[in-house]
């Protein structure tokens, strides 16, 4: 299962370098979360994010997804309405279990980042035998 | 339907801000983008140059085909379906905030468009229709002749 962390400064996040801050907005992207058997599936929204700009990390139990997206303005236009605004997108999971690394499988598809976290074996739960005294 | 009126240059409009605050504190407030909250969706953004117009807008997790878009006179008119949440027995859910269900959304635009020149293009999940002025409905420049 993830249990959600919510990220205290998301601006800085947004920007590391200082150079985008000024106007940068940082999204929590929408996610579906469920469990299928052994697997916990993420689907999170990330619109205008492409498939090399989309980061996944995982460190110890902590799930961090990222998105940078790719700017809307198309060129030579000037903004004339503006109902959404544009940021790149950051959001934190804890996992309360052991998953199994090199077994995640991440896709990107129109715009939608789907995680498998497969459990690792040795965390599935294990019956123990209570021996009779 | 839903019919939103676009404004194109809109000067100086005291309400616009306070009607749109409810969306605007809702994102403010959470950060999550959950579209569904708002009545008016999809949410678009436009750009102008001289004689074209581009509306963009984000559509995650559909394709080219769930998405029908129609242009008459200056109404651009957007449909779509997101695709079911996955179902069954198996499945134990602990979170689902992203959309489902249809939507369908008419725009006016600023000017009349060319049916005919309009180019649209679904990228990552968002989608950019550019749009084209007819050359007989674009300003033309009056000569002054000096007395």
């Amino acid at each position: 299962m993830a249990q959600e962390i919510t990220t205290q400064d998301t601006q800085d996040l947004a920007a590391p370098n200082g150079e985008t801050k000024r106007r940068a907005v940082t999204f929590m992207p929408a996610v579906d979360i469920f469990e299928r058997g052994e697997t916990t599936v993420i689907v999170a929204d990330m619109p205008g994010v492409a498939p090399d700009d989309v980061d996944v990390t995982l460190d110890r139990q902590i799930l961090t997804l990222r998105g940078k997206v790719k700017p809307h303005a198309p060129e030579g236009y000037s903004r004339l309405a503006s109902e959404y605004r544009v940021g790149d997108y950051v959001r934190v999971f804890t996992l309360s279990d052991e998953i199994d690394q090199n077994k995640i499988n991440a896709e990107l598809k129109n715009g939608v980042l789907r995680l498998e976290l497969p459990r690792s074996a040795e965390t599935q739960p294990k019956k123990i035998s209570v021996k009779a005294a | 339907m839903l019919q939103t009126r676009f404004a194109p240059m809109t000067i100086i409009d005291p309400f616009l801000d306070m009607r749109r605050m409810p969306s605007i504190m809702s994102r403010f407030f959470d950060d999550v983008r959950a579209p569904g909250q708002s009545a008016i969706y999809p949410p678009v953004n436009f750009w102008a140059s001289q004689d074209s117009i581009v509306m963009t807008t984000e559509l995650p997790g559909l394709t080219e085909q769930d998405i029908e878009l129609t242009v008459k006179d200056a109404m651009l008119s957007i449909r779509g379906t997101y695709p079911e949440a996955e179902s069954g027995d198996d499945i134990v859910w602990h979170r689902n905030e992203r959309l489902e269900g249809s939507f369908m959304r008419s725009v006016k635009l600023p000017f009349r468009v060319n049916p005919d020149k309009v180019d649209a293009r679904f990228e990552n999940g968002v989608l950019t229709v550019e749009m084209q002025r007819p050359e007989d409905d674009k300003p033309k420049r009056i000569a002054i002749k000096a007395s």
